[in-house]
């Protein structure tokens, strides 16, 4: 069943840990709880996204870089 | 060159200061927003604003096209670009000239001479200004490492050539140590960056940050005296004072003209900084880097000698001599400022982004706060945590530090949390009040006392004094 998962924080969302770096997760990978789904940054400091449910990703709602409001929808899972 | 109208190429505090210094000019401002900010108070005290992009700052604030376009488009003459973003980009600086448009700051070459270390470094020694005692390449082998050494002075550094931000990095007190401690050294460095090259530098255990403020005019280079910032937190001032109360006033003057030698070398235009680290164990001073810019903490230094740096720094702009004479600057009493940043200092600084529900500003006689807050705003999750610089000023050094708790506890700033408590508690403690204090004595404070939860809530008295040995 798909569920939505929403940002924890407001901040700059980054899919990757650096630019160049291969993404964390991409549409269609498999997530188990503990895997680093992105980073926000929130006043130069980073706070990995973590799932806390396993399943598979279907679809990210903000692209790299983009900004996050808290409670925005962050990514869609197959859980 | 005459100047109408600033671009102002920065956001939050330092935004509001540029267009209050503009506004006393008589010149038109124009405030750089990104989509995150068009609500801030630098956007509403400006003329007019101009949307550089979105929030994210490599895309508006430091996208170096989009700002020069910007201020073309909205007919400004003139950039001023705060501190941080582009404020020490060379090529920032080129493009803005190269759009017809005047730099507020040095010209593009100073930035970049002083914005490459082994370079600045060369044109201090060459100023005759002390740089820390180190070898000027790598160390061929332990031989060599045993005389550079005792050159140089123990104890000495031994850092990897290849290495970096504190990486590799290893402390002999004496030639024994350094013969155990060099080859090691070495094949580590071998083995961690395939490079083995070893160089050595004094190792200062216990160091002030003490920097220098000038005001050039591209010919004649002034001091405004100096500061002390050594109260920081991974590596980011806490707190900042000036004058450095450590300062016997012959190392002042020795400091201070080291300053103005070397700014005047370089030629230097504007508002500028040279840090150094002071060794209280030697009372030696050595150079570390300029920062070509103004800076956060040029406030206490206005208030102890009544300069207006940036109202100076864009005179120099407009083409103007330096109006002051060195003897035409003296220092009247002694100002602190405390950094209020939107953090948690109860929860290990967590950044607190939010609305600001109920605001209450501290005011009175030598007080002063350069603030982006006013009630009702939103703080944005997308910079610097920056929120305003509370600064006192009075007689003394410690009169100042009493007024800047009074203030501390005027200030009220609800809906989130500040790292104002923190400051209350370095206002109360006897290391503080003292001035017995390194670069490094803020963190191991923290470390010893953890701001407790309490300390949000509690008066100053409950909060004073955490259980920590003074450092000697």
């Amino acid at each position: 069943m798909a569920k939505t998962i929403q940002a924890p924080l407001p901040g700059t969302f980054y899919r990757a840990a650096a630019p160049g770096e291969p993404a964390f997760k991409s549409e269609g990978d498999a997530v188990a709880v503990g895997d680093t789904i992105g980073l926000i940054e929130v006043m130069k400091s980073f706070t990995p996204v973590v799932a806390e449910e396993a399943g598979r990703l279907l679809a990210f709602h903000v692209e790299n870089e983009d900004a996050v409001m808290a409670g925005q929808p962050l990514y869609d899972l197959d859980a | 060159m005459a100047i109408t109208s600033i671009f102002i190429a920065n956001r939050g505090e330092i935004a509001v200061r540029v267009i209050r210094a503009a506004r006393e000019l008589g010149l038109r401002t124009v405030q750089a927003v990104s989509a995150a900010d068009g609500d801030m108070l630098a956007a509403r005290l400006a003329d007019a604003t101009a949307l550089v992009g979105p929030a994210h700052a490599t895309k508006s604030y430091l996208n170096k096209e989009a700002v020069v376009r910007a201020a073309l488009e909205s007919g400004c003459d003139a950039v001023h670009p705060g501190y941080g973003f582009l404020s020490e980009n060379a090529d920032f600086a080129e493009m803005v000239e190269a759009a017809g448009l005047v730099f507020i700051g040095p010209k593009p070459e100073t930035i970049r001479q002083m914005g490459d270390k082994a370079r600045a470094r060369q044109q201090a020694q060459a100023a005759g200004v002390p740089t820390v005692p180190g070898t000027e390449g790598v160390v061929a082998d332990l031989d060599t490492a045993r005389v550079e050494a005792a050159r140089i002075g123990y104890p000495v550094m031994i850092k990897a050539a290849a290495g970096g931000g504190g990486r590799g990095i290893r402390v002999a007190r004496d030639e024994a140590e350094l013969t155990t401690l060099f080859p090691q050294a070495s094949g580590e460095a071998r083995a961690a960056f395939g490079d083995g090259g070893l160089y050595l530098e004094r190792f200062i255990g216990r160091a002030r940050h003490i920097e220098v403020q000038v005001l050039g005019d591209g010919e004649r280079a002034v001091h405004l005296f100096e500061r002390e910032c050594s109260l920081q937190r991974r590596r980011q001032k806490v707190w900042e004072e000036a004058p450095a109360a450590c300062l016997t006033n012959e190392q002042r003057i020795a400091l201070c003209l080291s300053a103005v030698r070397l700014a005047e070398r370089v030629s230097y235009r504007g508002a500028g900084t040279l840090e150094y680290l002071f060794d209280d164990a030697t009372g030696e001073f050595f150079f570390i880097e300029m920062n070509t810019r103004i800076q956060v903490e040029h406030p206490v230094t206005e208030m102890v000698t009544g300069v207006d740096l940036v109202r100076a720094m864009i005179r120099v702009a407009m083409g103007e001599k330096l109006a002051l004479r060195q003897q035409d600057i003296v220092l009247r009493g002694h100002a602190v400022e405390a950094r209020i940043c939107a953090e948690d200092p109860a929860a290990d600084f967590r950044p607190s982004p939010g609305t600001v529900t109920g605001l209450t500003l501290p005011g009175g006689f030598g007080v002063r706060f350069d603030t982006l807050l006013y009630a009702g705003y939103t703080v944005p999750p997308f910079y610097d945590s920056l929120l305003g610089k509370l600064i006192a000023h009075d007689d003394s050094r410690a009169a100042a530090i009493v007024r800047l708790d009074r203030a501390l506890g005027e200030l009220v700033v609800e809906g989130l949390p500040t790292t104002a408590p923190l400051h209350r508690a370095l206002a109360a403690d006897p290391a503080v009040q003292a001035g017995t204090v390194h670069t490094r004595w803020l963190e191991e404070w923290l470390a010893a006392a953890p701001l407790a939860v309490p300390l949000a809530a509690a008066p100053l008295a409950a909060s004073a004094s955490p259980t920590l040995v003074t450092p000697a």
